[in-house]
């Protein structure tokens, strides 16, 4: 073994020669330079990333200007990628997702000519913007959603992982549900307990089917890719199901009661448009009803399952929410 | 004339793996030349992301780290000939154990809480292997099945733990508080810099010594003692090892203890090391490169090291690639480390045939005598 670990090495060593001088050429940068840090689920998560990439990509489309972006596979990537990319010459950095905020709090601090826009997450740093989304908002008016369509009085929500942000749509989904009907009963499952359960369609699949056993007629999916599977057992069962952070219901037209829809790839677009022009600012930005920053979506593909009593009993939920009259709660971790 | 299919030693633990991992190379170049990037530019930035910058090297050796952990653990219950696929659930716990001392004696100074964050972790991952190693050994449950689950059981109990007990109070992201910087493991810069050497920061820290110290105690221990010889008689013959006079049920716990508590050793260098605080998944897959690292170092330490160092760079230059070619995402450059995996553990012997014929027509003879 250890000649192959010194013929490596040589080897190593001989393209890395070729590889400083080719790294030369493109050493000058451009001024303005963006880039985005997905989470674990990955840019085509059909969700929250993805929501993200889109909001990049509106960017690139409209202005023509390049980002760099980046998939974490392991929480040390992390750190590396937001310092390397910052070393590199990128001036404003989106970090998606909260499981970035304690690299995002080291990195920003090594680099405080650098911007960063964390989603998901407060960091409390004079170059870091943090852009927080009232999920439970939205989450509400999908469980009035259900409650109203159920039949069967039996509606459920299938999560991720069993942590704090998901306990939060739960949390809300369930309000929202008893809010029209107190006797309701949401079934409540989560994937499972490692990353993996954000993109896991069989098993989303199988906890849907085992809700619609129990009585279940629409299901709430907050889990990501795994939500597909989620969204398939209901079309295959004849069951709705309700989608999440991006708009989903265009994945089975008629079968998706509506999705709580999460607008991550505003704040994307909107935080590299203002980073271009100067209007970004750091500080903790909430978004909710009344920011257009979370909903429900209404689009050609449910327009039938929503009937205009259901949409106006969640716009007038919606102006009360946004009014203060109605107060969803948010889950706070102890 | 030497037989057929005798390589001479050099050539089998030399050139063997280099051809194999040149071929798993070719291959990759294929894919990613499909994809419509240069493959050898490709190669260039893994190398020189990995082992061509101090950066790059830093980081190979950081991920190296835990794979000479777990690769040792999954080595030495493969000499008890016990299949030990549970070093990623051993490891998550073991960290555990290591998190809650840098949690609560934080105050302590550097030199009190090392020795008892070493145990901590050590006895917590020995602990976890202990129930499955009990049930191989006195009901006769097998230990792969055993062992996987207990990585579900691990993973179920962190997120609790981290969920509900140990996340630092207000904020979203199921991690602890950061540790007291007593706590810190030292990194490989501050050391270094002490001996008026610098270096690139970077996550390596000296969990590396840790792990090169426990790979040359593993080799006293399976060649050097009674007790590993013991070991590997069961291993390799339970019928003759009871005939010895070698109770097989105490050598499978005792190698599950020292396995579970080899992979309990990634927690100094994620969570003591990196991290500083418990956060979730932390070992993030290395319990199973470990399998990979220990088939192909041949359950050997220095095998190992050299084996984890290669993992480690195609970690390293990995990211590296998927930095600098947005072609090729992360799922491609696992594609090129399960063809590493494939061709260099699983399909070594593929070329073995061809080469000692080979070698056999040319004549490499082995010396006159």
């Amino acid at each position: 073994m250890f000649p192959s670990h010194a013929f490596l090495r040589f080897a190593a060593l001989a393209f890395c020669a070729a590889a400083f001088f080719a790294s030369r050429v493109f050493a000058a940068a451009p001024a303005f330079a963006p880039a985005i840090v997905y989470d674990f689920g990955g840019k085509f998560d059909r969700s929250f990333n993805q929501s993200a990439s889109e909001g990049a990509e509106k960017f690139k489309k409209e202005t023509g200007i390049a980002f760099r972006e980046f998939e974490i596979s392991n929480p040390a990537q992390r750190e590396q990628a937001l310092t390397q990319l910052a070393r590199r010459g990128a001036t404003i950095i989106v970090a998606v997702g909260f499981t970035q905020a304690s690299a995002v709090e080291k990195v920003a601090k090594q680099f405080p000519a650098v911007k960063f826009t964390i989603i998901d997450a407060t960091v409390d740093l004079p170059n870091v913007q943090s852009v927080n989304f009232r999920e439970q908002e939205s989450s509400f008016l999908c469980g009035m959603a259900a409650a109203l369509v159920s039949k069967s009085g039996k509606i459920g929500f299938v999560g991720g992982m069993d942590i704090p942000l998901i306990r939060k749509f739960a949390l809300g989904y369930v309000e929202g549900a008893k809010f029209v009907n107190p006797k309701i009963e949401v079934l409540q499952n989560m994937t499972g307990t490692t990353p993996a359960a954000w993109g896991d369609p069989t098993k989303g699949a199988e906890l849907a089917k085992s809700q619609f056993g129990r009585g279940a007629d629409v299901i709430f999916h907050a889990a990501g890719a795994t939500g597909i599977g989620v969204m398939q057992a209901a079309k295959d069962a004849g069951k709705l199901s309700i989608g999440c952070d991006s708009n989903q219901n265009y994945l089975h037209s008629g079968g998706v009661l509506t999705s709580a829809v999460k607008a991550v790839n505003v704040a994307v677009h909107k935080t590299f448009l203002g980073a271009k022009n100067g209007s970004w600012k750091s500080g903790v930005i909430a978004l909710g009803l009344a920011e257009d920053g979370v909903g429900y979506a209404l689009d050609e593909h449910n327009r039938k399952l929503i009937t205009p009593e259901i949409e106006a009993r969640l716009n007038q939920t919606r102006a009360d929410i946004v009014s203060g009259k109605i107060k969803v709660s948010e889950y706070k971790a102890q | 004339m030497s037989a057929p299919g005798k390589l001479p030693r050099w050539a089998e633990l030399g050139l063997l793996p280099v051809i194999n991992l040149v071929v798993a190379l070719l291959i990759s170049g294929v894919v990613i030349k499909l994809l419509g990037e240069s493959p050898v530019a490709a190669f260039k930035l893994m190398a020189a992301g990995s082992v061509g910058t101090q950066e790059g090297i830093g980081y190979t050796l950081y991920y190296a780290t835990n794979f000479i952990f777990t690769g040792l653990a999954v080595a030495v219950a493969s000499h008890a000939g016990l299949f030990n696929i549970g070093a990623e659930g051993q490891a998550y716990i073991g960290g555990l154990g290591t998190g809650l001392v840098c949690l609560w004696l934080g105050a302590w100074p550097f030199w009190a809480v090392l020795p008892l964050a070493v145990l901590a972790g050590a006895g917590f991952g020995a602990a976890w292997a202990f129930i499955p190693a009990y049930l191989q050994a006195k009901r006769g449950s097998h230990i792969v099945i055993t062992t996987i689950m207990f990585n579900f059981i691990a993973a179920s109990l962190m997120t609790y733990l981290l969920v509900n007990v140990l996340i630092k109070p207000g904020q979203q992201s199921p991690e602890s508080r950061e540790f007291a910087v007593n706590a810190w493991m030292p990194s490989a810069t501050d050391v270094l810099a002490r001996v008026g050497v610098t270096f690139a920061a970077t996550p390596l820290n000296l969990a590396f010594g840790f792990a090169l110290g426990a790979a040359v105690l593993v080799w006293l221990f399976v060649w050097r003692t009674r007790w590993g010889y013991a070991l590997r008689v069961a291993g390799e013959n339970p019928a003759a090892a009871v005939y010895a006079g070698i109770a097989p049920p105490r050598v499978i716990i005792g190698a599950m203890l020292l396995s579970g508590a080899l992979a309990g050793g990634l927690g100094l260098n994620e969570l003591m090391g990196s991290q500083h605080r418990i956060l979730m998944d932390f070992p993030s897959g290395a319990g199973f490169v470990g399998i990979a690292v220990a088939l192909m170092g041949r359950n050997h330490p220095a095998g190992i090291i050299v084996a984890a160092v290669l993992f480690g760079a195609l970690y390293q230059g990995g990211s590296q690639l998927s930095f600098d070619m947005p072609k090729i995402n992360r799922d491609m450059v696992v594609v090129i480390q399960g063809l590493v995996i494939l061709l260099c553990g699983a399909m070594e012997n593929v070329f073995k045939a061809p080469l000692a014929a080979l070698f056999a027509k040319f004549g490499a003879k082995p010396g006159v005598g």
